[in-house]
């Protein structure tokens, strides 16, 4: 989508926005469909020099920077565009920034998610703007027949000082584009940085205020029917039978049909994730026709039994086993437990952790324990779909479109160039919209019915489709001497289906005596990433479990972890630590001085501390906690953020703050269980959200100033709120909070 | 066929009576402003005015709007500068951006029925909208400031 800050008029808005060639977000026929009564006239459009995939400049200046990543809040749609800008030397209040159409060989990856997408992007983009800069000033020189060398730029501009020489970029972007790309390129230095680390409004802030359509559930094409497909309501059961005859006679129904989701054996790939294959597929013309058709339906399932996945990988395919049980959550805790006391496979190993704890004056063993989570992306998950025989078009929200497209290209038996992908805003994403199967249902379903097509799914649909957070634990043990030196800390971690261990991580390479074990339970429940997988867990226990651990040595759990992380920077325990025990201390050390930790001006507060790494970043935080209406609040949390240079401070700060509250709701009412297979959560009156009464009054952020290349910041932030908010709710309640979420136990305190 | 008044316009339109008039403004009359998060009066994504009160639209029968008037978000103002929007360009609330226009007309409601809201009022008007990516405290911030807006614009 096109965003123009230049204060030109709609019309030619929509010029810029609609040339051809430029495999645009904004087609005719969405243009149309919102009843814009501008006709266009080829005569009128633009002519677009193309610099590289990323910039189009026009002879009359206009600047078009095209933004490659899919925005799912994360503020790539801005922040990409300013990265570019600020080599290209443009003037940011007058450029254009457009989303992109997938296409990987102009515009690299294009993958939101693992806190890529500033890390990947970093230098291509840089070097793109660097380049497109350089050929400008080349094609300024030749034209000048000066040295480029004596060629200038600033804000758009070309200068040749000594003859007194300017132009616009638009008056050489038509030669420009006709010289080779450099090599080699120097970049800025980030001192002289203008446009980057200087905060920048989001350029679809006007739209998303006044309800334009951005999203994909907003998106319509002339002739669209909407589609719903009603799943088993349980993991482990399929599609028997049914009967769509009433369905049939309902208003503004086209449609019931069977359709399967990926053909026997087909070889998915990491994120072809199969949770439903049976697709009992309802069409009609509108949402709610479609949604009371469904209640008609008369539908027989039965169990399907143990199945299994070929998954494709490197080393060829894989068949994995599928369980066909019908799990309860009761039944997983208890098969948890089992697991976890036998010892499982080992994951790494330092010194001689066996003799340590039978040599322990103390031992502290703790096990935490976390549930399946559901992302609950506000905007629940749909996608377009327009399939013929030739070629398909695929309009939606997603986060990995290159991941998408072989799979569709195979199921749909079209080469990738007549699939198009186009990605429209995401109402959230978390990881959950990384697993494309609902653009395959979609496709499928238009091909089937031979129609554009727009599969919404409901929320309790969404909700209960799987592809979860995992369900976690892991117990913690720590030895300790006669007085009170840690010896050793062996951690044994598993989950369904997965277990969370970053076996390298801090604290192994600050303890002599360390052992990482794993093991999981197959099951039937998918799984998928969730805002810092596997993290978000870890951080939850190893950071509770750290401010015990201090408790019982007598320290302070900030200097317990700074000493600990002296320990792995001087003499490191083991080898492939992935931390850098610095930047770790850095956090730490931001946050105490910021939160006045040692010399706290209010006394009413309770505090807890907690830090991780993932995604390259270090955050700290320190939640304060007050007891309101006879309840622990978190009220108040200090942040501390190193992820090398933050491209947009004010919405990076709006993105730490976002995964505080975000954290502190999934630590304290997140859940999804499972009753005889079926999910028991199935909307937002059965699983709690964090509301506004429950969210901090204050969040301070502070981002440690370096010029380090950006690292990770949608996730880091997330997974040290957990261990924050454990740590407070004990120095709030005088108990340890083991087991998420965290409600559960407050309000078996509060009854007695 | 129905007649609806919405932002200032009428539509005619054929829709069941029970419709809600949240999927009439989406699928019938083209309006998509407003949002569907949950469809079961939860979440508050779907909040559009009905005669100036503040409506949950996934919930409320199309019925109950012919009449009447309805205002969505894309009617809020005419120039997208009702100072809570202004608030929140200024403020650059949005991460994903979804919930936003349901939060800004619930505050809508809010602010001109209570032109200084207080954290404490803000929290209990709000309460129904839920944020996914926590903005929370900008949408506070946002409403704070609105009323200032609204306040110094009175003034003039």
């Amino acid at each position: 989508m096109t965003h123009q800050k230049t204060p030109m008029n709609r019309r030619s808005f929509l010029k810029s926005s609609t040339l051809a060639g430029g495999g645009l977000m904004i087609s005719f026929t969405w243009l149309s469909a919102f009843k814009y009564d501008d006709k266009l006239n080829e005569s009128d459009l633009p002519q677009w020099n193309e610099l590289n995939g990323y910039i189009k400049i026009t002879s009359d200046n206009l600047i078009k920077i095209i933004n490659p990543n899919p925005e799912f809040g994360q503020n790539v749609m801005t922040s990409f565009p300013m990265i570019v800008a600020e080599e290209l030397d443009v003037d940011w209040e007058k450029i254009v920034v457009e989303m992109g159409p997938h296409d990987s060989v102009k515009l690299g990856p294009q993958f939101t998610g693992g806190s890529n997408s500033v890390r990947m992007y970093w230098k291509p983009l840089r070097q793109a703007g660097a380049t497109a800069r350089r050929m400008l000033m080349q094609a300024a020189a030749q034209t000048w027949s000066v040295p480029v060398e004596e060629v200038t730029t600033e804000a758009g501009m070309l200068y040749h000082k000594k003859s007194g020489k300017s132009g616009t970029y638009g008056q050489f972007a038509s030669t420009a584009s006709g010289i080779p790309v450099p090599k080699e390129i120097k970049l800025k230095d980030p001192k002289e940085f203008k446009i980057v680390r200087n905060s920048k409004k989001n350029v679809e802030g006007a739209k998303i205020v006044s309800g334009q359509p951005l999203f994909g559930l907003d998106y319509k094409h002339e002739g669209m029917l909407i589609a719903m497909i009603e799943h088993p309501p349980a993991f482990g059961m399929k599609l028997k039978s049914f009967d769509a005859s009433q369905s049939l006679k309902m208003p503004g129904i086209k449609n019931v049909f069977r359709l399967e989701l990926y053909p026997e054996g087909f070889e998915q790939g990491g994120f072809d994730t199969r949770t439903f294959n049976d697709l009992l597929v309802v069409l009609g013309n509108t949402t709610w026709e479609v949604m009371q058709a469904r209640k008609k339906l008369v539908v027989t399932w039965e169990p399907k039994g143990d199945t299994v996945d070929t998954m494709g990988s490197r080393n060829g395919k894989k068949a994995v086993n599928v369980p066909g049980r019908l799990e309860s959550t009761s039944a997983q805790l208890s098969e948890m437990k089992q697991y976890a006391d036998k010892p499982a496979q080992q994951l790494r190993k330092d010194g001689d952790p066996e003799t340590a704890f039978k040599n322990a004056a103390q031992i502290i063993e703790r096990t935490y324990n976390a549930p399946f989570l559901a992302h609950n992306c506000l905007e629940p998950m749909n996608f377009f779909a327009h399939v013929t025989e030739e070629k398909a078009l695929l309009v939606g929200p997603l986060q990995a479109p290159g991941w998408t497209e072989p799979t569709l290209s195979k199921i749909l038996n079209l080469p990738a160039e007549k699939i198009e992908i186009q990605m429209t805003r995401m109402g959230g994403g978390f990881g959950r919209r990384a697993y494309g199967h609902y653009l395959v249902e979609a496709a499928l379903i238009s091909r089937q019915a031979k129609a554009p097509v727009k599969l919404v799914y409901s929320r309790e649909d969404d909700m209960t489709y799987g592809i979860y957070r995992p369900m976690y634990t892991a117990t913690y043990r720590a030895a300790l001497d006669a007085d009170k030196n840690l010896l050793a800390l062996h951690i044994r971690g598993g989950g369904i289906p997965e277990n969370a261990i970053h076996p390298n991580r801090f604290p192994a390479g600050a303890i002599d005596n360390y052992l990482a074990e794993g093991w999981q339970i197959p099951s039937n429940i998918t799984i998928g990433a969730f805002r810092a997988p596997r993290s978000n867990f870890n951080a939850a226990a190893e950071q509770s479990f750290l401010d015990e651990l201090a408790e019982a040595m007598g320290k302070d759990p900030i200097e317990l972890r700074l000493e600990l992380l002296k320990r792995a920077k001087e003499n490191p325990v083991g080898k492939n630590n992935e931390y850098d025990a610095d930047r770790y201390a850095g956090v730490l050390k931001l946050v105490k001085e910021k939160s006045g930790w040692n010399s706290p001006t209010d006394k009413k507060y309770k505090r807890g501390v907690a830090a991780y790494f993932c995604h390259n970043s270090y955050v700290a935080h320190v939640a304060d906690m007050v007891e309101r209406d006879g309840q622990p609040y978190v009220e108040r949390v200090f942040s501390a953020v190193d992820c090398g240079i933050v491209v947009n401070p004010d919405a990076a700060t709006n993105m730490v703050q976002g995964a505080v509250i975000d954290g502190i709701g999934n630590a304290l009412y997140g859940e999804l269980t499972h009753k005889e297979g079926a999910a028991v959560q199935k909307n937002f009156s059965q699983y709690r959200i964090i509301r506004f009464h429950e969210a901090p009054k204050k969040i301070e952020v502070h981002f440690v100033q370096n010029d380090i290349d950006p690292t990770g910041l949608g996730e880091p932030p997330f997974p040290p709120v957990f261990g924050a908010v454990a740590n407070a709710l004990y120095k709030s309640t005088g108990k340890r909070f083991y087991d998420q979420p965290f409600i559960t136990k407050l309000n078996e305190l509060s009854k007695s | 066929m129905i007649s609806l008044n919405i932002n200032n316009k009428t539509y005619s339109l054929e829709a069941d009576a029970d419709t809600p008039l949240l999927w009439v403004l989406r699928d019938i009359v083209g309006l998509v402003g407003t949002k569907y998060g949950c469809g079961v009066a939860q979440c508050g994504a779907c909040v559009v005015h009905l005669n100036g009160e503040a409506v949950r639209s996934c919930v409320t029968k199309v019925s109950r709007a012919i009449g009447q008037k309805v205002v969505t978000i894309e009617g809020l103002s005419e120039k997208n500068d009702h100072p809570l929007q202004k608030a929140w360009l200024e403020l650059d609330v949005a991460q994903c951006g979804y919930c936003q226009a349901g939060q800004i007309m619930a505050a809508a409601v809010l602010l001109k029925e209570n032109k200084q809201p207080t954290d404490a009022d803000i929290d209990i008007a709000m309460a129904g909208n839920i944020c996914r990516c926590g903005t929370y405290l900008r949408i506070r911030e946002a409403i704070h400031l609105a009323a200032d807006i609204q306040q110094k614009s009175k003034k003039r």
